[in-house]
Formats: structure tokens, sequence, C-alpha cells
């Protein structure tokens, strides 16, 4: 199937907003879009669903005007159009808000929507803010326009980009992943939002990979597979449809019904397809159940292995942070962890996550409180202490801290350790072993890498979280703290970092996962906290009415 | 210690500040606007001298000052040219190619001086002035402030035009969009590297007006080497000002009046060795430094090029 | 721009043509603006080449110059490579210089030659380190850019240096202001019956050394660390303060005994107003020899080539010494824009 033309194709005499015509976009060594065709029509919210790598956000960039297409042809109005720069993108009436927040933290709201005014044109600041407050009455959104974008929530921050992406009375309005760092309440408003939007007659494309979302939200789901449109399902039949159906088929979109891989598959999605069906012919494999289990939502615990009765690995009283402007400090945090154990910690980001994880991997003070690892007071160390007594930290910011981009893999592999033994002797390294011990580590963790000479910054994504994996879970490992272990991998790679989860809780390691995803949470815990605005608001075991007490405390209120 | 307060001290004092403070202003602001938009010029002493050097030359054959004052802006300005090529569109190391439009400029101009200039050593004649009426009859500050060369007035005015143009035009949004995010200016439509190229430009210009003013009013000469570190002081003063021009201007004023010092007091024959005085607003600049031990408050984007797509 | 730690570097054919071009570029260029200017440019480098390298005597000199180069480059290797950018040479150089200018005649009675020598080099390099100090500081608990504070500890070390001879330290049987003259025996030895002092020696140790510390050691990794990425040093648990200190401390340390071996070898005193100001004029030699200790002696021998047979050209060719600096400037304006285009043949062969 190549075009986007099926039962459910839209009234006639409707033209599309916007279409694309046999689309072809390369980057070096990979094909980020094949021959796509696909068209947006007013008042319809579309779905793109696929999985990380499928070509969606190429699409996106496509047509916000940050790259251009090596064939085919975008259609605005039914008409070519060549789309060369985010400035053409918005006077051919797209709007874009995407992943990443793109708004000056040092200036207001209202001068955030002023950027891009001619520099020879005085500055229109009433005209700007009647503007604002036609745009919020229609989203429905309460922002003082005078407020300094830095003072704004991550969800009150997208509102102003939703509003600036409209603010030329924008016909098509793209949504890139919004609902990664809402609230539950925040999603909501964003859906209400989007109803209004669609009323009004905008075309809305909402990308997304998560399935619950695309039919809570979706009119039309078109599913992109590497690169490539999979297929579509219009309104009628998506209406038409039961939820296992509709699951079914979308699975079937996304995977490819007889599980062999797609044509053109690069190694590593060859790998993902094979794995993601343990025997091709099969009708109804368990790992296939899996995955749909997975994606649905529906709980898969490991067995509960955890021995109580022994002393706990980890102890954590009253433990307190002190504020800085970034994140949201700990308040008397206290929890204990044992051996064997994996502890969830759940929570929307940005509610003092990151302070907990820096803090016990030692990056950060503890301001009050104690830290014990297996009996012994730790609260005083820094890095090097608490690796020492094996504590270990997975961060989320893979590139930016976890490793040095021009580094070699090897170098990185051993860059907690310099100047310890082995590999360093009186001060004085021995790259040979450091190099033959991360050939070792290479061919055991399976990274891809042309050799362990690479510099880390040229692996993929995937890859790069090997190496992480690879360094942190290793033989002396204690207590580990993984940081959004698996933000921003595809379902593969997803898969193997959790594996290697409960791979290392089956060791006796003490594990304490953080994240954002609690499908993946109530996947592997044991049991789930919750933090909220700086304190473990509640711990949960992870049994049937976990999730929904972790949504309340996730909101604020009493599990 | 009384001839400390008598008029020809005071007056000496204040006449050297302005005269002496006036290069580093421009050249100050001119930084700012370039750090403002995540540019980091370590070639601006380089500008300066170019821009001395030119300005002396169109005076030395028009006998026009003001025109000297412009040869000097577009001297500085083509050597902002290589800034803007080879730093922002090309993305090379802003440091590297600053040092070497600092050095290659003393080097040029000194050549250029050896091959035209060092027989003879012409001086230029006596700077215009304009004293402005009224004001140039107030005691003491009469003479010290308000009896100088118009570019003066006309740099003080700036102070004020910058600051209006940082807060409240488009062009003052694009600038610390630039600095602080530059994503999100692209995102808004804005040419980013149209953006730090304007910048980059008044840059030049400024930091050559400065030298030009160096040499055709404050020396009527050239002599390589003549900016004598004032492009340091003016990355120094741009850094320290938080994106405020009048910050700009008070220090310059301070550093302006500290070099003046040396002279003044000759004048009121009081014998402090120059070398101390000089140490003098060097050693303030630390001592603010280390009393307020804060980071100088730089945009988040200085000194990294911009490139679309990049995360 | 440098061979990361691990990785093995392009073929030396390649990396030879890669730093070959851009002085070939340089010297064209260079020769061009002479011709604009009615100077003839081969007649110039004929001289400077002559002078420098093929005369015996411009040899010694041309060596004896690179002493204090290669000391203040390998105190600059140490700074660039763990991101820091000291620009304060100057200073640290010059008041290294005049510690152990006023020191060594003060000791040479009561020590022997050898030992003397030795204290008055230590106290150099603990000058300029502690002059290093109070921008490590600040940089290290602060994070106050240090681009600012090493420049403004320059300017006050040289009107400081300055100050001391003209008060404190001067000679007071000569007319010109400078500190009390070291009798010619009581300095550095000179080698092998030539007029090159053993400071030489010690420079090219130094280089070499740093060289193996930044490539071979624990120390020298955890340098490029905080140099490449502020950030990953602290997760990887370095202690980023020291680190920062210590690197510092280091590269001012090597500089200021670049000042103390050109006093102690060449000049035996120290006049007011003195300054050579090499220390930016290296920068831009470290650069171009990305870091590497061995490319870093070419570059300098070429750069110290370039200042001896220079001096003299103003009156023989009617070409000044300055010419030297447009030189240098070309040859970092060639050398980015060969980066550039190698990375983006590069980028464009793995599409």
């Amino acid at each position: 199937m190549q075009s986007g033309e099926t039962a459910d194709s839209p009234r006639s005499g409707r033209v599309a907003v916007a279409a694309l015509r046999g689309v072809t976009k390369r980057f070096p060594g990979i094909v980020a879009l094949d021959a796509v065709s696909l068209e947006f029509h007013p008042g319809e919210i579309h779905v793109l669903l696929g999985e990380n790598g499928a070509g969606k956000s190429t699409l996106v960039s496509l047509l916000a005007g940050m790259q251009q297409p090596d064939e085919g042809d975008i259609l605005i109005d039914g008409a070519p159009a060549t789309i060369d720069s985010p400035r053409r993108s918005m006077d051919l009436g797209i709007g874009a808000v995407f992943q990443r927040v793109l708004l000056v933290p040092s200036l207001t709201v209202i001068e955030n929507l002023m950027l891009g005014g001619s520099w020879l044109k005085p500055l229109a600041r009433a005209a700007a803010l009647r503007r604002f407050e036609e745009l919020s009455s229609l989203l429905g959104t309460r922002i003082d326009p005078h407020a300094p974008v830095s003072g704004l929530s991550l969800g009150e921050q997208q509102q102003v980009e939703i509003t600036r992406a409209l603010w030329r009375d924008e016909k098509l309005l793209l949504l890139d992943e919004p609902t990664s760092m809402l609230t539950p309440q925040g999603v909501a408003d964003l859906g209400r939002m989007m109803q209004r939007l669609k009323e009004k007659g905008v075309a809305l494309i909402l990308i997304t990979h998560k399935l619950l979302e695309a039919y809570d939200f979706g009119d039309r789901i078109s599913v992109l597979r590497l690169g490539r449109f999979a297929g579509d399902i219009g309104p009628q039949r998506l209406q038409a449809m039961s939820e296992a159906e509709r699951t079914d088929t979308v699975i079937g979109l996304m995977f490819g019904t007889d599980g062999a891989p797609a044509a053109g598959a690069t190694a590593a999605t060859a790998t993902t397809a094979a794995s993601a069906t343990a025997t091709p012919a099969a009708a109804s494999d368990p790992s296939r159940e899996e995955e749909l289990a997975i994606l649905l939502g529906k709980k898969l615990r490991r067995a509960n292995t955890v021995d109580r009765s022994k002393p706990a690995t980890l102890s954590v009283h009253a433990l307190s942070t002190a504020p800085d402007f970034a994140e949201t400090p700990l308040h008397a945090v206290n929890f204990d962890l044992w051996s064997g154990e994996v502890l969830g910690i759940a929570g929307v980001d940005g509610n003092g996550q990151k302070h907990l994880a820096e803090v016990l991997a030692g990056q950060r003070p503890s301001w009050q409180g104690r830290i014990e690892l297996a009996g012994s007071d730790i609260t005083r160390g820094r890095v090097p202490e608490r690796r020492q007594r094996g504590v270990r930290y997975v961060t989320d910011d893979r590139l930016g801290e976890g490793t040095v981009g021009t580094f070699s893999v090897a170098a990185n592999l051993v860059l907690k350790e310099i100047g310890s033994p082995p590999y360093w002797r009186r001060g004085i390294s021995d790259w040979e072993l450091i190099h033959e011990s991360a050939r070792e580590q290479i061919r055991r963790n399976d990274i891809r890498t042309p050799s362990e000479l690479t510099p880390v910054g040229k692996l993929s994504g995937g890859n790069v979280q090997k190496v992480l994996l690879a360094r942190e879970l290793d033989a002396e490992a204690n207590v580990a703290i993984l940081n959004k272990p698996t933000y921003g991998l595809d379902l593969h790679n997803q898969r193997l970092a959790l594996d290697r989860i409960v791979a290392a809780a089956g060791r006796g390691v003490a594990l304490i996962v953080i994240s954002t995803d609690l499908d993946e949470l109530l996947e592997v815990s044991d049991r789930i906290g919750v933090m909220f605005q700086g304190r473990l608001a509640g711990i949960v075991d992870n049994d049937d009415g976990a999730l929904d007490k972790i949504r309340r405390l996730m909101a604020g209120a009493q599990a | 210690m009384n001839a400390l307060f008598t008029e020809p001290f005071l007056v000496s004092l204040l006449f050297g500040a302005v005269t002496a403070g006036l290069p580093l202003l421009l050249a100050g602001l001119g930084e700012q606007i370039s750090e403002k938009a995540g540019v980091l010029n370590i070639g601006l002493e380089g500008m300066m001298l170019i821009g001395a050097y030119t300005g002396f030359v169109a005076t030395y054959h028009t006998g026009s000052f003001w025109l000297g004052f412009l040869a000097g802006g577009a001297g500085g300005m083509a050597a902002a040219l290589i800034v803007l090529f080879l730093c922002i569109r090309k993305g090379l190391n802003q440091i590297v190619i600053g040092i070497a439009i600092t050095v290659g400029a003393q080097g040029l101009t000194s050549l250029l001086h050896f091959v035209q200039f060092s027989r003879s050593y012409p001086r230029l004649p006596a700077a215009p002035i304009l004293a402005l009426p009224l004001l140039r009859d107030i005691p003491v500050l009469g003479k010290g402030l308000f009896s100088h060369n118009p570019l003066v007035y006309l740099g003080v005015i700036l102070v004020a035009v910058l600051a209006w143009l940082f807060r409240s035009t488009y062009l003052g949004l694009s600038l610390e969009a630039a600095g602080n995010k530059p994503a999100a200016l692209d995102a808004a439509g804005v040419d980013v590297v149209r953006t730090r190229s304007v910048a980059v430009l008044c840059t030049g210009f400024l930091a050559g007006l400065g030298g030009a003013y160096m040499a055709n009013v404050g020396a009527g000469l050239f002599v390589p080497f003549i900016t004598g570190g004032a492009g340091v002081i003016g990355i120094v003063l741009a850094m320290l000002a938080r994106g405020r021009p009048l910050w700009v201007l008070i220090g310059a004023a301070l550093f302006g009046a500290s070099l003046a010092m040396t002279t003044a007091l000759q004048v009121a024959g009081i014998d402090i060795p120059t070398d101390v005085v000089q140490m003098l607003p060097f050693a303030v600049v630390m001592l603010v430094l280390v009393l307020f031990a804060r980071n100088s408050m730089l945009p988040p984007a200085l000194g990294s090029p911009y490139v679309r797509g990049e995360r | 721009m440098t061979t990361t730690p691990g990785e093995r570097g392009a073929g030396p054919a390649a990396t030879l043509l890669r730093v070959l071009i851009p002085v070939v570029l340089a010297l064209v260029a260079g020769g061009l603006i002479l011709l604009a200017l009615g100077k003839d440019p081969l007649g110039y480098y004929g001289y400077v080449l002559q002078r420098s390298l093929l005369r015996w005597g411009g040899v010694q000199e041309t060596l004896t110059r690179m002493a204090p180069l290669l000391l203040i480059a390998a105190g600059l290797i140490v700074a660039f490579r763990a991101g820091l950018w000291n620009l304060g040479g100057d200073g640290q150089f010059l008041l290294a210089a005049v510690a152990s200018a006023a020191l060594a005649p003060a000791l040479a009675p009561w020590l022997p030659r050898g030992f003397n020598l030795i204290v008055c080099m230590l106290v150099g390099s603990l000058v300029g380190a502690l002059w290093s100090l109070i921008p490590a500081v600040l940089k290290a608990r602060y994070g106050v850019n240090e681009i600012i504070t090493t420049l403004m500890m320059s300017f006050l070390g040289t009107s400081l240096a300055n100050v001391m001879i003209k008060l404190v330290l001067r000679d007071p049987d000569t007319t010109v202001p400078q500190t009390r003259s070291l009798p010619v025996d009581d300095r550095l030895p000179r080698l092998f019956g030539t007029t090159i002092h053993g400071g030489l020696l010690l420079a090219v140790l130094a280089v070499i050394l740093v060289h193996l510390m930044m490539t071979r050691t624990a120390f020298g990794l955890k340098l490029q660390v905080l140099g490449a990425n502020r950030a990953a040093a602290i997760h990887a648990g370095l202690r980023v303060e020291r680190l920062t200190i210590g690197a510092f401390a280091l590269s001012a340390g090597l500089i200021g005994l670049g000042g103390a071996v050109e006093v102690l070898g060449v000049w035996g005193t120290v006049r007011a107003d003195w300054n050579p100001a090499l220390g930016l004029l290296v920068v831009p030699l470290v650069f171009l020899a990305r870091f590497n200790g061995y490319a870093v002696m070419g570059f300098t021998l070429f750069f110290s080539a370039l200042m001896v047979g220079g001096e003299s050209a103003a009156r023989r060719v009617g070409v000044p010494q300055h010419y030297v600096l447009v030189l240098v400037a070309l040859l970092l304006l060639f050398l980015a824009l060969v980066e550039y285009l190698d990375q983006t043949r590069r980028k464009l062969k793995a599409a």
C-alpha cells in the first residue's frame, strides 16, 4: 500500500490543506521517508503513528521547513510548494509545535510571540496583546503575557507554543509528541483544545507513538513503518471497530502482519522484526502478544523474588537537597531498597527525579538527611566513593553528561575509572588493555560500532545507551540508578534495556528505575514510588490497584 | 593633597577621562551587541587597530575628520567580515579566528605604517571641538566634559539608543534570542545567521570608529599597536555589563579616568609612578570580580555557531 | 581538532599534508601582500632563511629563541586541553622573569652555580603559578570567565613587574632602570661550546613530558575530559575544582619557567618596560600544532626562525619585523579553512 486513499476517503469537494505526494528523504546511511503520500484535511485530527525511527519526525521537519524532500512534492491547497525555511512554512499557513520547547527563556511570553517581526517596523505591542487575548479565548488558556517564559511550567510553555503556531491564523497545526511532558490534566486540556481547533476548521496533525492517545484523539490514523506509509484507518472504520480490532490492525501495520522484515530494513531493524516474532510462521507467538499487551498498557509483572527478611541494601532517611534554579529539590525523602528489587519512580518530569538520581549517585550534595549503604553511612562521599561501593548511575542525558562524544567508545567505557587499576598503574594508562577490554564488552553487549576507536558521538542513540548500560551494570554493581533508560530508543532497544534491568535484578543488584512511562514501570518494578513536588508522595506495591493509586499520587492527591 | 582638587587637575582628569573613555565605550558597546547575539569577538582589538589605521589615512589625505571616522568604521567592518564568513557562516572556532584577526591586524597595520609613514611620522592637525553652548561655561565641567569632538556626544547618545533598541525593537528581540536560544529564533522564522551577521558588522563598525577616534583625536597620529589593549578592555566591559549599555558607559568612564589619571597627576604636580597608576583600573576590576564572584551572565549560546537541525 | 584519546590518527602522509598546506598557502598569501606593497617576497624569504637557518650563528640564535616559546607552548597545551583559556601568559612570564632576575644575583655568592639556577627556576615557576591562582579559584569555585580574569591579571602583572623593577629591585648603578645583572658565568651553562644555553634542553624536555602526560597518564586524560565536556567530568566523579586549579598552576608554572629561563640563560637582567609579549603569540602556534607536542616543536622552530630572520629584515630588505604577525595570522586562517574543508569532505564521504 503506497497511497493514502482508502474506502474512507474524505468527502469529495474538500481540497486537502496539505498533501505529500511520493516524498522521499534520505540521510547518510538511511532512508528516512520512502515515497510517502498523505493528505491532511481541515477539521480533522490526523494521527501519525509509528515507532521511533519510522520517519514521523522527518515528515514534521519537511513540513516545518527544516529540511527539503529529495524526491516527490509537497502540495499546499493543491499546488506544489517548496518549503525551504521555517519562515516559508509559516507563510504557507503551517504552524508547528515540536517536542522540545523552543521559547527564549529570558524573554516574556508576549516578546516570544512577537519574535519574527520585520526589523524595520516599530514594535507592535498592543496589536500583539490583542491577538494573544483572541487566541487565549479560542484555546481556553490563561497565561500572563508579561510573565518571563523561564517561570512557566512545561505545560504552560507548550500552550504558548501552540498559541504561536496559530498566530497568523494557520490552517495546519503540527503537534510532535505533545503529551510526553504533560500531567494527565494537561493531556485532557490539550484534547479539549484540539477539539475547539477542529471545530474551527483547522487541520491537525498529531504525531505520537502511543496507541491509546491515537484512539482518544484521532479521527484518522496513518501508520508509518521504516519510512514508508504502511496504511491508514479512516474515521468510519475507526468508529466501527472494537478496541481489540483497532489494536490488531494498528500493530499489524506498525510491525507487519506476516512478521517478516520489510524490504530495505537495516540490519538492526531486521533484528527488531526477528525478535518481535519468535517463530515467523506462528500465527500467535508469545512475544507478539507481549508487544500487544505492553502497548496496550496491560501490566506484565516479573516474578516477585525479593527477600525482605534481610536488611535493606540502601536506606534513605529524610533526604533533602538544596534548591537550585533548574530543577525541583528533594524534601525529606524516605525509602528502603533491597537487593534484587526494582523500585520504579514515577511522576511527571520535573518533580525532583533529577535531584534524586544525582544525590544518590553522589553528583549532588545532600542538604539534610542520611544515605546508608549496606549499613554504613555514605552521605558524605561523592561520586568516586559511591562508585567504589558499587553505586552506579545511568543518566538520562546520554550525550550531554553520560559520555564524551569526541572520545572513543573504549575511552568512554572506562570514563569513570580513570586512574584505577587494572587500566592504570601508578597513573600511567594501559591503552592496549583498555582497547582489548572494550572489544570484549562491545561483543558481549552487541554494541553496533565500526570499532572500539569510533567516537561515541557517531553511534545511534540505542548504541550509546548500550555503552552506558555496559559500563554501569558491570560485575561490581551493587545499587544502580537508571534515569529514563528507554527514552528515545526504538522498541528493540527498549526491550534490551529492560531485559538488562531484569537480569541485573536477578543477579542481586538493587535498582531504581526513574521513568515517565508508567507501562514500563509496571512491567519491571516490584514497588513503585511517585515523586510529586520533590517529595516521595507514596510507594505502592505493584499489584492490581497500583495504576489507580499511582495516577492519584501523580496528581497530588492521596493514594 | 590640595593639589588634587585644583582646577587644572580636575579639568585634566575629566578631559582625559572622556578622551580615553570614548574608544572604550564604543568598543564595549560594539562587543555588547555581538555578545548579546551569541558571538564572542576576541578580535575586537584587531578591528579597532584597523579602524585606527584607515581612519588616520583617510583624514590625513582628505583633511576631513568625519570622513576619517567613517573610514575607521568601514575598516572595522572589513575585519568583521572575516568573522562573519568564517565563524558565523562556516562555524569555525570564534576564539581562534579572533586571535588571528588581532595578530593579523597588528602585523598588517605595522607593515603598512612602515611602508608609508616610518620616515615621515605625520601628525594630524588638532581635531575640531564642539563646545556645547551654555554647558561649556560651567566651571571645571565645562572644559572637562562639554568641550569635545562631537563624536563624544554621539557616543553618549548611542548608549541610550542601544538601550532602547535592545528592549523595544524587533531587532533587539532577535539579538536576545540569537544569543539565548537560537533554535527558538529559527523556529520563529528569523534567520539566525543574518541576525548574528548584522550584530558582528555593527561591532566592527563601532570598534573601527573607536580606533579612528584614538588615532585622529586622541593622539593625532598613527603608530603600530596604538590601541594598546583598548579592545581587550572593551571585551571585559561588555562581559561585565550584563547586557546593559549604561553599565558599559560607567565602566568606560571609570577606566578612562584611571588611564587619564597619570597625566592629571603630573599636571597637579603629584609624583606617583605611572605604572602604579596604570594598575588601578585592572586592580579594581579584579576586586569587583572577587567580591561579587558570580557568573558574568554570558548568553548561553555565546561562542557556539548555529546549525539548523543540529541538536 | 585533536586526536581523541584512544583513537589512531589518520595516516602520516595525510597529517603532513594537512599541516603543510596551510603553511604553504600562508607563505604565498603573505608573499602576495609584500608584492602589493612593492617589496620583494622571495628576497625577504630568502634573507630570513639565510639569516636564521643557513648560518651557524643564525641557527644558534634561532634555537636559543625557541626555549621560552617551547615552555610557554607546553603551558598552553596543558591549559587549552583542559578547556581553560589561560590568556595571562604575558603577566606570568614577566613576573617570573623579574623574580628570578632579582633572586639570582643575590644568591650567587652563597650558592654553587647549578644550585642557584635550579632554585631560581623553581621560584620563577612558583611565581608564575601563584599569579594564576586568583583566576583559577574564581573559575573553579564560581565559574567566573577566565578570559577576563587572566587578561586583567596579565595587565596587572606587567605593570607590577615594572613597578618592582623601577622602585624595589632597581640596580642603583645603571642609568636605565633594570634589575641587578647576573654575571655571565653564573647564567645557564652553554651547550657543547655553542651559544645555546641549557634552558633549551629543559624546554624540549618539558614539551615532551607534557605531551606524554596528556596522552599516557590518568591526569592528562582527566584534563581532557574536563576540556571536552565539563558535565561529563562531574558525572564521572572527577574533582573538577581541583583539576581546574591544578591545570592552571601547571600551565602558569611552565610559562613562568619560560620567563625564568629566558632571563637566566640570555639576558641576566630585566629592564623596565621590557615585554616580549610572547604569551599571546604562542597561542596560534599551539592551535596550529593541534596541541601535539612534536608538532609544536616544528611550528616553534619555524616561528623562531621567522623572528630571528625578520628582525634585521627591516634594514636589509625593507620589511619590518611585525610582518611576522601577518604570516602567523594567515597561517591560522588557512589552518581553520583547511580544517573546515577536511571536515566537509569527510561528511560527504560518509553520505
